[in-house]
């Protein structure tokens, strides 16, 4: 008896558990699904209904238009397919006795009256990858906008901001890990005057601010013509990186036996020697972890990139946030460019997550 | 120590080329050679850095070649220093040897991070060009004036809010996931928005958030306004809403970072022993007993850095407010302060004051850290 109330009771909460959870996790997902599906949906079915619409729901359905002669009378009572009601009470939708819904068109003038019908309407929404193309290509692309007016203009080039993207983060990615493995293998295994000092300023590093940065260096950058460049940004997210990569890939070297070094050393190899032939291969998991991390932080990196790239070169981050700031109602061109801006992140972060995790483990003092 | 030292010339071998190799071997031509390895290096990645500039090609080929420019470059400028370093008597070699491999991490993260701590803090004691110095005027500005007082209440309320939200879901979903079977389905649907930029989440929101005015026959696009229509309310333009507005804001950190707080806190959550759980259970503690009095004291450490991390993060806070507010209608924050002082009005003084504010901010976290560190690594 006990048993069973106790596998009950075990049940139950397990109930509770998936029931809590799967709560929580529907909330978290809407909004992506939301702009998922509205990047699919054409600009005037955008401005005119909710994303929701597109699922299987009830809607008032105009099924015809009745024209009124001339010689009803609006200003009184008027009937019409046998309900007699005011033109306010028109106006306001007057519903009859089978359901069927009558709602005034326009003003008085039009003479008209909508019949219309709540009926199912399965997705039957017309999805289309046209807002994908104009906001991926750089040329002149027409819609419709929120008034109906067609609005022809310059497409946004987020495919030449994706390529900037990949332009700052592969070498903003491998050049601070080659430098901070080098740096932790000095730290860790060579002798010399300073070592402990420096490296506790770097631990002092890890979470000052970078605004902190940003005016002194962009005034050498201007007077030096960095600004604007690759090289530029890839020296300040190597700067910005370094601390931490310096320290996660510290931790993990001098973790390295210690015998494994020595009878290197004894077999006449050189430092640079152990360094490429011995530590880099042995530190992949460190140095994986930590590329993966710094790959999604220059990725979604917004401050850095406005800052030293600016409109010259932009970045997709930077390209997305001009067009919420210029086009604030034009969902159709914002959504479809957050999800070009979304994919590859999402992409290396679901398919490498395990990496990631442990990366962010071992950094987890970082700000 | 050099590889082209030429000992013994082979008898029956060429002569001019044992002849050119000897004279490789004198210290004459070692120090040519010094100087024209590292002059052919330099002259590479100047070529390369002005073809960059120039910009004439496809936007891809030029991608790729900054791509391999970059990467090359710097492992190109290792293999040189430290082979120049080599042909060093062997006494300096050995003294120089540990500053090539630390040397330019430090150099960069000096430029980059250390001196510009100092330079700011100049720059705070002098006027918005720089030119003149103005004392405390600055500071006066960063602590009294309003729109400052505006920014520090909504970083309080970041920081707050945010954390406590942010710690508080990735506390309670690590321990409900830990007792289900589709543990990993739900953390990674509540870690997935770690993957996306802030300016990503900043258009989700926004999304959510849109308001289309009233009249007859508006459908409300926008999630929220149409939840809000749908049980009776009247829709409203959220952003504008002061100070509502800045919990809305305060929604998308929650959204982005719970996953976070959530990954950290389940794997300390697996470390506490079941024979403890087991234990407690046994004499009749119920599950919320069980997790207060024995799984939140033993993963008190990694909920205090877990918290610092998201502490720090909600002081910086300044993309989402960047996109979704602009820092108007009562939403601004240091950060965006900052952007706009040293962006917007081009005023170095009160920018430099607003960094070395943020800076203060961190300051007891730095010090922690330094202080842990040095336990940890007595014997370094």
């Amino acid at each position: 008896m006990a048993k069973k109330t106790l596998k009950t009771a075990k049940e139950k909460s397990a109930f509770w558990n998936n029931f809590i959870l799967i709560v929580i996790c529907v909330i978290w997902l809407i909004p992506i699904l939301g702009i998922l599906i509205t990047s699919f949906r054409p600009s005037e079915d955008i401005f005119r209904s909710g994303w929701w619409q597109v699922f299987p729901h009830k809607e008032n359905v105009e099924v015809e238009r009745i024209v009124l002669p001339e010689s009803v009378d609006l200003d009184g009572p008027f009937e019409i397919l046998g309900k007699t009601a005011t033109f306010e009470e028109f106006r306001n939708t007057v519903e009859l006795d089978d359901g069927r819904l009558i709602s005034w068109y326009g003003n008085k003038r039009t003479r008209t009256a909508i019949v219309s019908e709540r009926r199912w309407v399965g997705f039957a929404t017309n999805l289309t990858l046209k807002n994908y193309s104009d906001v991926i290509g750089g040329k002149t692309i027409s819609y419709k906008n929120a008034e109906g007016q067609t609005i022809t203009r310059t497409g946004n080039n987020l495919g030449g901001a994706f390529l900037n993207s990949l332009a700052v983060t592969i070498p903003g990615t491998i050049i601070p890990i080659l430098i901070a493995a080098f740096a932790a293998f000095g730290f860790a295994w060579l002798e010399f005057p300073g070592r402990n000092i420096i490296f506790t300023i770097i631990v002092a590093l890890l979470v000052v601010p970078l605004q902190i940065a940003l005016v002194p260096v962009l005034k050498d950058y201007v007077s030096m013509g960095l600004n604007g460049t690759f090289l530029g940004i890839w020296l300040a997210h190597t700067g910005f990186g370094l601390p931490l990569a310096t320290y996660l890939l510290f931790n993990y070297i001098s973790t390295i036996p210690r015998e494994l070094l020595e009878s290197s050393y004894i077999d006449g190899a050189s430092n640079f020697t152990i360094f490429t032939k011995l530590i880099l291969p042995l530190s992949v998991p460190a140095l994986a972890s930590f590329a993966i991390f710094q790959f999604l932080w220059l990725w979604n990196d917004y401050l850095v990139a406005l800052v030293f790239l600016g409109e010259k070169n932009q970045t997709v981050t930077i390209a997305v946030a001009s067009l919420v700031g210029e086009k604030g109602q034009d969902w159709h061109l914002m959504t479809s460019a957050a999800f070009v801006s979304m994919i590859l992140p999402l992409l290396v972060f679901l398919g490498l997550q395990r990496y990631f995790v442990r990366g962010m483990m071992a950094g987890s003092v970082k700000g | 120590m050099s590889v082209i030292e030429a000992k013994t010339p082979t008898p029956d071998g060429n002569n001019r080329i044992n002849k050119i190799l000897t004279w490789f071997g004198t210290t004459l031509g070692q120090i040519l050679v010094s100087i024209f390895v590292p002059a052919v290096t330099f002259l590479v990645l100047w070529q390369g850095y002005l073809f960059l500039q120039r910009a004439q090609a496809p936007q891809i080929v030029q991608v790729l070649v900054a791509i391999v420019w970059g990467v090359g470059g710097v492992a190109l400028l290792y293999v040189v220093t430290n082979w120049l370093v080599m042909k060093l008597p062997k006494k300096a070699s050995r003294v120089l040897q540990p500053f090539v491999f630390v040397g330019p991490a430090v150099a960069i993260m000096a430029w980059f991070l250390a001196i510009p701590v100092f330079r700011s803090l100049i720059a705070s004691f002098r006027n918005y060009l720089g030119t003149e110095w103005v004392g405390f005027d600055n500071y006066i500005f960063a602590f009294t004036d309003p729109r400052m007082l505006e920014t520090f209440r909504n970083n309080l309320l970041w920081l707050v809010f945010g954390t406590a939200f942010s710690v508080g879901l990735g506390l309670l979903i690590a321990t409900l996931a830990d007792r289900t079977r589709a543990e990993v389905i739900y953390k990674s649907i509540i870690f997935t928005p770690m993957a996306i930029s802030f300016v990503g989440a900043g258009v989700i929101w926004k999304f959510i958030y849109t308001y289309k005015g009233t009249g007859v026959g508006i459908q409300e696009i926008g999630l929220l306004n149409a939840i809000v229509t749908a049980l009776g309310g009247t829709p409203q333009p959220w952003l504008s809403l002061s100070p509502w507005n800045n919990f809305l804001l305060i929604i998308i950190m929650i959204w982005l970072q719970t996953g976070y707080a959530m990954v950290i806190l389940s794997s300390a959550i697996k470390g506490v022993p079941a024979e403890l759980l087991e234990a407690a259970r046994i004499d009749g503690a119920s599950e919320i007993k069980a997790f207060f009095s024995i799984i939140v004291p033993y993963i008190k450490g990694t909920l205090l850095t877990v918290t610092t991390t998201i502490v720090i993060f909600s002081l910086k806070t300044f993309d989402i407010v960047r996109v979704m507010t602009g820092g108007n209608n009562g939403t601004n924050v240091i950060a965006n302060e900052f952007y706009l002082q040293s962006f917007t009005y081009n005023d170095a003084g009160k920018a430099s004051a607003i960094a070395i504010v943020l800076l203060l901010l961190v300051t007891p976290i730095i010090f922690n850290n330094v202080r842990q560190f040095s336990k940890s690594r007595r014997g370094f």
